[in-house]
């Protein structure tokens, strides 16, 4: 999957001469081996061990898929302010780390479910940036035909069960995609996540039981951003050890921030969900915007803050050091990347703007089903009317 | 086995099915575009005389043999008898069979609820499921209605078809959210992606002093979420007919059942069946008045229509049974006719499915009003424990009466 994505020459976008010469880094699969910079904690399991095995062409493509992913999301801030996009929009840079580790770990036919703060793991499931854009601005090209919004991205083929607006209701639906997994008999995982402030939803709870009782593949991954929009951890939670809390269900801390240390965690978690039944996974990591656009993200935190774990435990620069260290690539070679990243996500910004917004009969669609031959009325009663089909 | 699908009334083996000709009843320029309807017609006899009394004109090719039982007070009725043999059995046996049925033919279907598994299920919709199909499909849950219920969305997601049971349907309020956010909307909010063909079904309604929690109807709370439909069986026959319905349609269904309707016995039908999940059944034809009703009020009106037959009145009385979406075409064609309407229903009467009905039918059929839609509902109060209070908050017979004697001064 790596291999495939970062073939410089399949990508259109990208003029052959940036290709290195030196070194066929882009192909090579030599693995490498990479400790872990914070070890693992552990409730009821034995971690998995520190060092990761990779290889130069992984970790070339975590660092061009989180340039990707951040370059969008500050794409999505400046729209935001332009008013182009509206409503809620909840941003993950910083954060970016755990999409790509998760998916360095897993396939397509394994399942995420996520909440709201789900561009990057739209991207990360192989959703193209044009459609995230025309999403986002309400426009037919959006991957849900711009009915559903920031909140709402979904990818049914790469089973990418969204993009969910209320707090902690995608765990159930989470723990009912790895029944589904578990009834069909196929060996696949659901990674169900939900943040800090939803941890404390009952309905977790519930559905972890559940998962427990019937040993369902479910991993459940809190991603630990250390605040519930305004309410740090420390305010809201009695136990701050989010992957204790599992309590009979075994649980995993890992650094959130370090892309080598999530796949490593997310491979344990998948090996362990079909033999075992559920897992909980915290993933400490860190949003440097605030919970939304709306939300200036100083109120309740220190710039100082913010900024010391920027320039501390950014997830692009580690994989950047990492890079440069291992002289998988050179400073210039991982700044015209980044280049073409930021054309890349420009391209499809153009093109989003340029996409239709919905018809007006578009209104009535995907209502329900078929067989369903009613009438349906816009408000006026008289000049919007459609059968639902 | 090809399913036939019944137009509402109950039938023999091989009943011709003549076609309901809405030109017939009706000369109108029509207001609204009524969706033009196919084959499932109704049999009932345009050709009513116009005089007061029709005892006898009952050709509605009905085999309801309602046997009295304490819960509701009925009478058998009988038209002409039916042509095929048949089997007797009770609204859960209706209910069980259509379940078992679907579950045969369907790997997918799978029923998640508590105690649906080895104790047989509540009131027995369930019994010997869990034998014959295995606890992976047929799930005993612990008690949390919204991660099951979300579990359930979210199987369906992926292309299983849950029917996931609510003891009493008013536990299903712990799980509105699940059932509006996510039942209701992903079909939508994801642009046509996911399907979720769940079937979300219990029992509801005021029972034999249960206490003012468990006699709930959760159908005026759900009937605003887009996205779902509901629908309400009444007779072991449409029981069966509305659960099959349920489970092979791709959208969400929500079936209400009723406490007090799970001991009703009639004769259905031994081959494989289906009932429309849009549409209303035409109970007793009639010219005076139109009756609207559904679930156990149907009951009460048929025995408040005996009263009202004696009496020289002749009350057409329609199970409107789809609660989302209306039925308006039999029910603007019936409205047409009669020009006077009663709604007779259990909901409360702030933001019940009477209030909505009521709405639907000024907006659409005021020109062939000749009064205003009257609309008997249950009090605006939790139902109380004592038996004679009890009573005074659900809608009785004699209040039908009386109200169908006003509207037809």
């Amino acid at each position: 999957m790596a291999l495939s994505r970062l073939s410089l020459r399949s990508n259109p976008f990208l003029k052959p001469s940036t290709t290195s010469i030196r070194r066929h880094v882009s192909t090579d699969t030599t693995p490498i081996t990479i400790e872990t910079a914070v070890p693992f904690e552990s409730h009821l399991c034995d971690a998995p061990s520190r060092s990761v095995v990779t290889s130069s062409s992984e970790i070339l493509s975590f660092f061009r898929d989180m340039a990707r992913m951040r370059r969008t999301e500050i794409a999505a801030d400046s729209l935001y302010k332009a008013k182009m996009i509206r409503g809620f929009c909840h941003l993950y840079d910083g954060q970016e780390a755990l999409a790509v580790g998760m998916e360095a770990a897993i396939t397509k036919k394994d399942a995420i479910i996520t909440s709201y703060r789900d561009h990057c793991t739209f991207l990360g499931r192989g959703g193209e940036l044009v459609e995230a854009f025309s999403e986002l601005m309400g426009r037919k090209r959006g991957c849900s035909n711009g009915k559903g919004g920031s909140m709402h991205f979904y990818k049914k083929d790469a089973c990418f069960y969204g993009g969910h607006g209320i707090v902690g209701a995608q765990i159930p639906l989470g723990c009912g995609l790895a029944f589904a997994q578990k009834y069909s008999k196929e060996e696949f995982v659901t990674f169900a996540l939900y943040g800090d402030g939803a941890a404390n939803q009952g309905q977790l709870f519930e559905a972890l039981n559940i998962a427990a009782l019937w040993d369902l593949p479910a991993i459940l991954v809190c991603e630990n951003n250390h605040y519930g929009m305004g309410t740090a951890t420390w305010r809201s939670a009695k136990s701050p050890a989010y992957f204790k809390r599992g309590d009979y269900v075994p649980g995993l801390k890992v650094d959130g921030m370090d892309a080598l240390a999530v796949k490593q965690a997310c491979k344990f978690a998948k090996e362990h969900a079909l033999k075992n039944g559920p897992i909980v996974l915290e993933m400490d990591t860190y949003r440097y915007h605030g919970h939304s656009m709306s939300d200036p993200g100083s109120t309740y935190r220190t710039r100082d803050e913010v900024s010391g774990v920027r320039q501390v435990r950014d997830p692009i620069e580690r994989v950047r050091k990492l890079l440069l260290s291992y002289d998988i690539a050179t400073e210039k070679e991982l700044k015209d990347m980044e280049k073409e990243v930021r054309k890349e996500v420009d391209d499809a910004v153009a093109q989003a703007k340029e996409s239709p917004v919905p018809e007006p009969s578009e209104l009535f669609t995907n209502m329900y089903v078929k067989d369903c031959g009613v009438e349906s009325f816009g408000a006026d009663r008289k000049e919007l009317k459609v059968t639902l089909t | 086995m090809a399913a036939r699908i019944h137009g509402g009334a109950g039938a023999g083996a091989a009943t011709a099915l003549s076609t309901f000709n809405p030109k017939k009843l009706v000369a109108p320029p029509s207001r609204t575009n009524l969706p033009a309807r196919n084959s499932k017609r109704y049999i009932v006899s345009a050709a009513a005389g116009s005089d007061g009394s029709k005892k006898s004109l009952l050709r509605v090719r009905h085999s309801q043999k309602l046997i009295a039982n304490a819960a509701v007070a009925t009478k058998a009725e009988e038209s002409s008898a039916p042509t095929g043999t048949g089997h007797e059995l009770l609204l859960f046996e209706a209910l069980q069979e259509g379940l078992e049925e679907e579950m045969d033919r369907d790997p997918h279907v799978c029923v998640m609820g508590e105690d649906v598994g080895h104790y047989g299920g509540s009131y027995k919709v369930t019994k010997g499921l869990a034998d014959k199909f295995g606890d992976l499909r047929v799930l005993d849950t612990p008690i949390c209605e919204n991660a099951f219920t979300g579990m359930g969305i979210g199987a369906a997601m992926t292309g299983l078809r849950p029917v996931i049971e609510g003891m009493n349907m008013g536990f299903l309020l712990l799980a509105f959210n699940q059932i509006s956010n996510n039942c209701g909307m992903l079909h939508y909010t994801s642009g046509g992606q996911f399907t979720i063909p769940v079937v979300i079904r219990g029992p509801g309604g005021v029972g034999r002093q249960l206490g003012a929690e468990h006699s709930q109807r959760l159908e005026s709370y759900f009937q605003s979420i887009p996205g779902i439909q509901m629908v309400a069986c009444s007779t072991p026959y449409n029981a069966k007919g509305l659960m099959k319905a349920a489970i092979r349609s791709e959208n969400p269904v929500i079936l209400f059942e009723h406490v007090l309707l799970y001991n009703l016995k009639e004769k259905i039908p031994d081959e494989e069946y289906i009932c429309n999940l849009e549409e209303a059944e035409m109970v007793r034809p009639g010219e005076h008045i139109t009756i609207l009703t559904y679930s156990r009020m149907r009951y009460h009106v048929m025995q408040a229509a005996k009263t009202l037959v004696n009496k020289g009145y002749d009350p057409e009385v329609i199970d409107i049974r789809s609660l989302k979406p209306f039925d308006l075409h039999t029910i603007g064609n019936s409205v047409k006719k009669t020009h006077r309407v009663l709604i007779v229903e259990e909901c409360m009467r702030t933001g019940g499915i009477g209030a909505s009905l009521t709405a639907a039918i000024n907006e659409n059929f005021h020109d062939y009003l000749d009064a205003p839609v009257m609309c008997l509902s249950s009090q605006d109060v939790p139902t109380p424990y004592a038996g004679t209070l009890e009573e005074w908050t659900v809608v009785q017979p004699a209040q039908i009466v009386t109200a169908v004697e006003q509207l037809c001064q």
